[in-house]
């Protein structure tokens, strides 16, 4: 059935609503300039109640598997598309996307016009946005407009008790802070040899080190790092007790807890395109990310936190450290899932740096 | 990074002549690759044998020199030139090659020149089959298992080793005959033994069959720094087995998961990185569609055909900034040059799809196999960017120009079912859209269809959309909201008028009333992330906004010349960009249309504005109505454009330049027989006949030999000479159509000299460039002759008579701009053959020869400019003191099944030029740049028809008294007995001992001197030894002339330096005229 797009400025997308009438959303709206990987992001928790526009236009092509899943469900607000395949093929698809989002009960708008719409957000920046039928009320859509952006996602997202994934011989003990964690950040621990423990958010500093762990991971996960103050709290009372590691959410959190700000992006960096510059060896590297906000760079001084990495594009800040501590987070994601590979090597100083501190 | 600062002057190489497999990419590449280190203020020494090109012109490079791509030719240009550095990753295979050879042959490294880019180790490393291997396996990337067996025990055991299938390659055989694809041992034997009995070697590759998986590339950039990015991934519809070149092909890759992408791309990177390449590369894999087993194909260390697809793809200037990192820089060092913020460092993300269709010569070449596989035979290719596949590849299709405007071709409508389906397992040019017949006939499912092609079923379902719509528009009457549904899924408004009963133009009248008209989106590497700057568009009907700002600018538009064919090659592009530069010189807005993505024209920065589209009046009609230009100018792009001149005219656009009826007179038979009855100027005699009986009568009346093509053709094609009723009658039932509206010419065939001009009219003055004279007789193709300027043999009087004939013609009809007329002399006497109110294929040659900025004075004119006021004069301009020699170069090597004697219809598919101040010299030049290895001494084999026997004995005593070893059949030996040579002879090819293929094979004869008999029974022997000197790198010459002058530059060359070098600019310059 027909369908829309509502911005919180007034301008109007127009589409199809997969999945009827009731299938009715509203969230903030953001863009992925990935090409694939659209369950990896549907199923990413960062994207918490958000709507997801894909700038590619054909999407679903090769269908939906289990093994491509980021999390235990699926946390998006919506999903805007070009065209939604109906035909979907490849070997390893179990099911077409039009199936998934109808078991995961994701609202999507398709047939709409993404590059307009990514281009009306690029200017404009971020914005809510509301999706419903072609012919519901001005009334219910002023209603659903004036939610406000919810500030509890992380709780929503983050696991409501404390889970161990084994490892082998002589494993690292890892526990992983879930802000809302991605699998393929725990699978690329294991396959590192760690044994990963995940903890919900809100767990206390002491019950984190009463796990012993040799490292901490903080996760990724969606919304603003200043959403969650006790979370930043417990996180500095661990700085200088073991080997931090963050990934985007983790990362400003970590960031946070060490004196710095954030601030919210324009509209964000979200695909899997993003050049980041390595400022120690000079190179680069193409990432995959989803973020909306950043590590406020002139916040830093002062601190004993260096910049490890900026983006090429904007040169915001991409990953930094502390400067005398083993700590330190990357806004990207270097797990992939979707997106390259390229860095995948950060794990393996978070590695070295929890070896180092065992020995040591 | 900073940029190396040893750097001063740079040598880049080009890559020749068009021919199959390397065409006008690497014009766009080269072109570019030049401005880009000018703009870096650096000198720069460009060497190409091809006058067709953008490359070539004189403010391209500082120094151009047209001459043979040679070690030879290379190492005296790098003597005189002293350039510090050498750029070879952007001319191609040839351009590579050349540079291994120098590096090889201690030029380099004699003469202190860097190597730029890739190293010399690297690209061995990329190219060496076995260094590759070993390389690969280092890495752990798999490549397809293989053994070369000399027996057939070798060839069991490997089998036992890796199991079935296989593919079984015989080395060195005439065409890769032999060979095949083995499913089991008793296959795998047979075929085998067989290769082995057709080897020459005694020796078969035996390897790893990977038919039938999916073909992904990827174009991957590296710098110095070692920062390595994909720039796009590509998916091949056909699966491997096809050659890429002549794959249908999307980008970015449809079926892949992000998995299976990411899979592929990191192995791309590890390569690059593995291989050490520093710039661009392609990546081939095969990715097995069941499992995600995947095996390296190849990788090209360089800027190929795939880099220029990928960068008008994505936008992404490849070849430029692959020659900022030869010289020094990194990527994050690069600025976007589309988004002028960001840098080159990142990966273009893409908001469309993109199709690639191959173009193939078999319009052209009816007796060519039509089969696909490894060997590529497109010629050229088109893109279309759309929202959806089914809006791109319909786009595509009618982009080709094969007379199809959907997945429909009218003689499948004949075919029974039975028909259609047993032909589906047939990979050949058919294949689409006998894919699209059998699901229109509901005959076989999607599932059916897939598995029996191996096609990804995602295809196959797009495809049924299309079929599916055409169907229901078939049932329903025509409505708001069919027509909708039809032009969302990229049905264009002639196919839907044709589905419907109704005519294009009420087609075209409802969606205006209804609105539905198409959008046009933006290419800018970043799918809308970033503000961009191109003014790079395509259209959709999918979407609510469009995002071209119409300027209020004067604007003109300038239709391209669309994919490259025989008949049509980069020459048109060469002129479409003239033609826009001199309207931006002029202040006006130009705006280009064109679908082919090889060409300089399809460059983003070359014009105000690029819509990649297709050149169907539809199409460009949507364009002008939102752009509302002052109107169009048709005669560069060849006859694509000016095929559409009629159609826009009639929708009330304006041509610029020559009036559509003056077109139309020029092209007309009838009107044009009237023309020049009114001016008195002669032509062969001739008639224009609408069936058989008028033909044959007709044909006796003008009296035999006559010339026989059907009316309004390009490259004269289906055009044959016919000696008699036989023939005429053999003709007119297989090689043409022949109905009311489709006329065929009758004309008396006239041996004489052939001479061709290009000249410019304001309706005033018609200013003459320069003459051309054909080497070869008239009866072969002007395309395919080689053509000398100035004229060595005209006498005055014919000289006056031409430029006087040229002039009354140019003015009757009222020509502004360009136009290009064939003569034929016989007897003393001119006559006309044709008249093309156009720019031709020889403009970029003579514009460059007679530094006459020929198309920049015919856009001018077009736009009511006079040729007074730009300081020209009528008549023809004082010949150059240099002679310059184009010469044909032919792909035959790519068409089996091909005969390469010389006739009528074109089968050149690119040119060379030679320059200098000796006739012989400068024809030594084009013939050696044409890449015909003319033997200083040797043996010649001899045999010629019986009507050649006279003129041949002279020329054979020529060759004799050279020095040369002559071989001739029978016939032909008694001939030259005759006159007291002797020439041992050869038995014919099937008698064994003595056969003619075996000295060929055995390299017993150097050259080939061979003419057909009389007529079109292709006689077999004679079609053997030509297709063999072909498979074996012989000189074969098909026409006395060439011959003849063959003969006179070995006289000449005797005691004459072969290799002598200027550069264009000397030339034109005036300057070092002693040499």
């Amino acid at each position: 059935m027909k369908g829309k797009l509502i911005l919180q400025d007034g301008t109007t997308f127009r589409g199809q609503l997969f999945g009827g009438s009731n299938a009715t959303t509203e969230g903030e709206v953001v863009f992925n300039t990935g090409m694939t990987g659209y369950q990896e992001i549907l199923t990413d928790p960062s994207y918490c109640r958000q709507i997801v526009t894909l700038t590619y236009p054909l999407v679903g092509n090769y269908g939906t598997a289990k093994q491509f899943n980021q999390s235990r469900k699926s946390f998006v607000g919506g999903l805007i598309v070009g065209e939604l395949c109906e035909k979907p093929s490849s070997s390893s698809m179990q099911r077409t996307l039009p199936e998934f989002l109808t078991a995961e009960k994701i609202p999507c708008l398709y047939d709409v016009d993404t590059r307009a719409l990514t281009k009306k957000i690029r200017s404009a920046g971020t914005m809510k946005g509301v999706i419903v039928s072609e012919y519901t009320s001005q009334n219910t859509i002023d209603e659903m407009m004036a939610l406000p952006i919810r500030k509890n996602v992380v709780e929503m997202v983050s696991t409501p008790v404390s889970y161990s994934l084994d490892a082998g011989k002589d494993a690292l003990n890892v526990v992983a802070m879930d802000f809302g964690i991605k699998r393929n950040i725990i699978d690329a621990l294991r396959k590192l040899n760690c044994r990963v423990t995940v903890v919900p958010a809100g767990s206390p500093a002491e019950a984190i080190l009463a796990l012993n762990p040799d490292g901490i991971f903080l996760s990724n996960g969606p919304g603003d790092p200043k959403d969650v103050p006790n979370v930043i709290r417990e996180v500095q009372k661990l700085l200088d007790k073991k080997p931090l590691f963050g990934i985007c959410l983790g990362h400003q959190i970590l960031s946070l807890a060490m004196g710095a700000d954030t601030f919210k992006l324009k509209f964000g960096h979200r695909g899997c395109n993003q050049p980041v510059k390595n400022l120690k060896t000079g190179k680069v590297a193409i990432t995959a990310q989803n973020h909306g906000y950043a590590v406020e760079e002139n916040s830093l001084k002062g601190l004993p936190v260096e910049v490890t990495h900026i983006s090429l594009n904007d040169g915001t800040i991409e990953g930094v450290r502390h400067t005398s501590l083993p700590v330190a987070g990357v806004q990207y994601h270097p797990e992939a899932a979707p997106g390259p590979n390229d860095s995948v090597r950060l794990f393996d100083e978070f590695i070295d740096n929890m070896r180092a501190a065992k020995e040591g | 990074m900073p940029k190396k600062k040893n750097l001063n002057k740079i040598l880049v190489i080009g890559s020749g002549p068009i021919v199959i497999g390397q065409a006008a990419e690497f014009d766009y590449a080269g072109s570019q690759a030049c401005r880009s280190l000018k703009e870096e203020g650096l000198q720069v020494v460009l060497v190409n044998s091809n006058p067709a090109t953008i490359m070539t012109d004189a403010n391209i490079a500082d120094r151009v020199y047209i001459e043979p791509l040679t070690v030879e030719f290379l190492t005296a240009i790098i003597e005189k030139e002293r350039p510090d550095g050498l750029l070879a990753t952007l001319g191609g295979q040839a351009g590579l090659n050349l540079a291994v050879q120098l590096a090889e042959s201690g030029a380099l490294e004699k003469y202190n020149v860097e190597l730029l880019g890739t190293s010399l180790n690297a690209i061995k490393k990329a190219e060496d089959r076995e260094l590759f291997k070993e390389t690969m396996e280092r890495i752990g990337e798999p490549i397809p298992e293989s053994t070369i067996v000399e027996d057939i025990h070798g060839a069991i055991d490997f089998a036992n080793q890796i199991g079935y299938p296989l593919i079984v390659r015989p080395a060195y055989t005439l065409g890769g005959t032999g060979g095949g694809i083995a499913n089991n041992e008793e296959e795998l034997i047979e075929i085998t033994l067989r290769g082995l009995k057709y080897s020459m070697i005694g020796q078969v590759l035996i390897e790893r069959s990977i038919a039938g998986w999916k073909e992904i590339e990827f174009e991957v950039m590296r710098d110095g720094n070692d920062n390595c990015i994909t720039i796009c991934s590509m998916e091949n519809f056909d699966p491997v087995g096809v050659h890429t070149g002549d794959s249908i092909v999307v980008a970015p890759t449809q079926t892949l998961t992000d998995h299976e992408y990411q899979l592929l791309r990191s192995a791309s990177l590890k390569m690059i990185r593995a291989l050490e390449i520093e710039g661009g590369c392609n990546v081939q894999f095969a990715l097995d569609p069941k499992s995600q087993d995947y095996y390296v194909i190849e990788v090209n260390p360089r800027v190929s055909r795939s880099s220029a697809l990928a960068s008008k793809a994505t936008g992404y200037p490849i070849a430029k900034v692959s020659v900022k990192i030869a010289i020094g820089y990194t990527l994050d060092e690069i600025v976007n040059a589309v988004t002028k913020k960001t840098k080159a460092c990142f990966e273009p993300s893409v908001d469309y799809i993109v199709v690639k269709f191959p173009r193939w010569p078999f319009d052209k070449f009816v007796y060519a196999d039509t089969t696909l596989g490894t060997q590529m035979k497109a010629t050229g290719e088109v893109m279309s960017l759309d929202r959806t596949f089914e809006g791109a590849i319909l786009k595509a299709v009618r982009s080709l120009e094969i007379g199809v405007n959907r997945l429909h071709m009218d003689k499948m409508d004949s075919w029974d079912n039975e028909k259609v389906r047993s032909r589906l397992n047939k990979v050949n040019d058919e294949r689409l859209f006998l894919i699209a017949e059998a699901l229109r006939r509901n005959i076989a499912t999607v599932e059916e269809i897939a598995d029996i092609t191996k096609i990804d079923r995602w295809f196959i379902d797009k495809i049924k959309n299309i079929t599916d719509m055409e169907v229901r528009l078939k049932k329903d009457t025509l409505n708001a909201k069919n027509l909708r549904e039809a032009k969302l899924i990229g049905l264009s408004d002639k196919s839907i008028a044709e589905l419907t009963g109704t005519n294009v133009n009420e087609v075209r009248d409802m969606r205006n009333q209804f609105r539905i008209v198409p959008i046009y989106k933006m290419v800018d590497t970043c799918a809308g992330e970033f503000e961009a700057a191109t003014p790079y568009y395509y259209s959709t009907f999918r979407g609510e906004i469009d995002e071209v700002e119409v300027s209020d600018r004067r604007k003109i538009i300038v239709l391209g010349s669309g994919p490259i064919r025989i008949g049509q090659g980069v020459e048109f592009d060469y002129c479409s960009v003239h033609s826009v530069w001199a309207l931006r010189e002029a202040g006006i807005e130009a705006i280009i249309i064109n679908n082919n993505p090889e060409t300089v024209s399809t460059d983003f920065d070359i014009s105000d504005k690029l819509y990649f589209e297709p050149l169907t009046t539809e199409d460009v009609l949507n364009i002008i109505d939102k752009e509302q230009p002052e109107g169009v100018i048709v005669q560069f792009g060849g006859q694509t454009a000016i095929n559409l001149a009629a159609s826009l005219a009639a929708a009330g656009v304006k041509i610029f330049g020559t009036s559509v009826d003056n077109i139309d007179r020029a092209e007309d038979r009838e009107r044009f027989d009237e023309m020049l009855t009114e001016l008195n100027i002669p032509r062969p005699r001739g008639i224009s006949v609408t069936n058989l009986d008028d033909a044959i009568t007709g044909a006796a009346t003008i009296g035999y030999p006559v010339m026989v093509r059907p009316s309004y053709v390009l490259g004269g094609r289906a055009m044959e000479i016919v000696y008699n009723e036989e023939e005429l009658r053999d003709y007119m039932s297989r090689a043409v159509k022949v109905t009311p509206d489709h006329p065929v010419l009758v004309d008396r065939y006239m041996q004489g000299t052939e001479v061709e001009v290009d000249a410019i009219c304001d309706g005033v003055d018609v200013v003459i460039p320069g003459i051309m004279e054909h080497v070869e007789r008239a009866g072969v193709h002007s395309g395919d002759s080689i053509a000398v300027y100035p004229p060595q043999t005209l006498p005055s009087k014919v000289i006056y008579t031409i430029t006087d004939y040229t002039k009354r013609m140019a003015i009757a009809l009222n020509v502004r701009g360009l136009l290009n007329i064939q003569y034929v002399v016989a007897d003393g006497k001119v006559y006309v053959i044709e008249v093309n109110p156009r720019s031709s294929r020889t403009v970029p040659f003579l514009s460059k020869v007679t530094d006459i900025k020929m198309v920049n004075v015919a856009t001018r004119v077009a736009l009511g400019s006079t040729l007074k006021s730009m300081g020209y004069y009528s008549g023809l301009v004082e010949p150059k003191p240099y002679v310059s020699v184009k010469a044909p170069v032919f792909s035959f090597a790519k068409m089996q099944d091909v005969d390469i004697s010389l006739g009528p219809e074109m089968k050149s598919t690119g040119e060379v030029m030679g320059i200098d101040y000796h006739y012989a010299r400068a024809l030594y030049k084009a013939i050696t740049g044409a890449g015909m290895n003319i033997p200083k001494h040797g043996c010649i084999l001899f045999t010629v028809a019986d009507k050649d026997k006279e003129e041949m004995k002279q020329l054979a005593k020529a060759f004799y008294e050279l020095g040369f070893k002559l071989v001739a059949t029978e016939g032909t030996a008694r001939a030259l007995q005759s006159i007291g040579i002797d020439a041992e002879v050869v038995g014919k090819v099937h008698q064994r001992s003595s056969d003619i293929i075996q000295m060929i094979k055995l390299g017993k004869i150097h050259m080939v001197v061979n003419t057909q008999a009389p007529g079109k029974h292709i006689a077999k022997d004679g079609f053997r030894i030509r297709r063999a000197t072909v498979e074996l790198g012989v000189p074969c010459l098909t026409s006395l002339d060439t011959a003849w002058e063959v003969m006179r530059v070995l006289t000449f060359m005797r005691d004459r330096r072969l290799v002598y070098s200027l550069a264009l600019q000397d030339y034109v310059g005036g300057g070092d005229a002693l040499a």
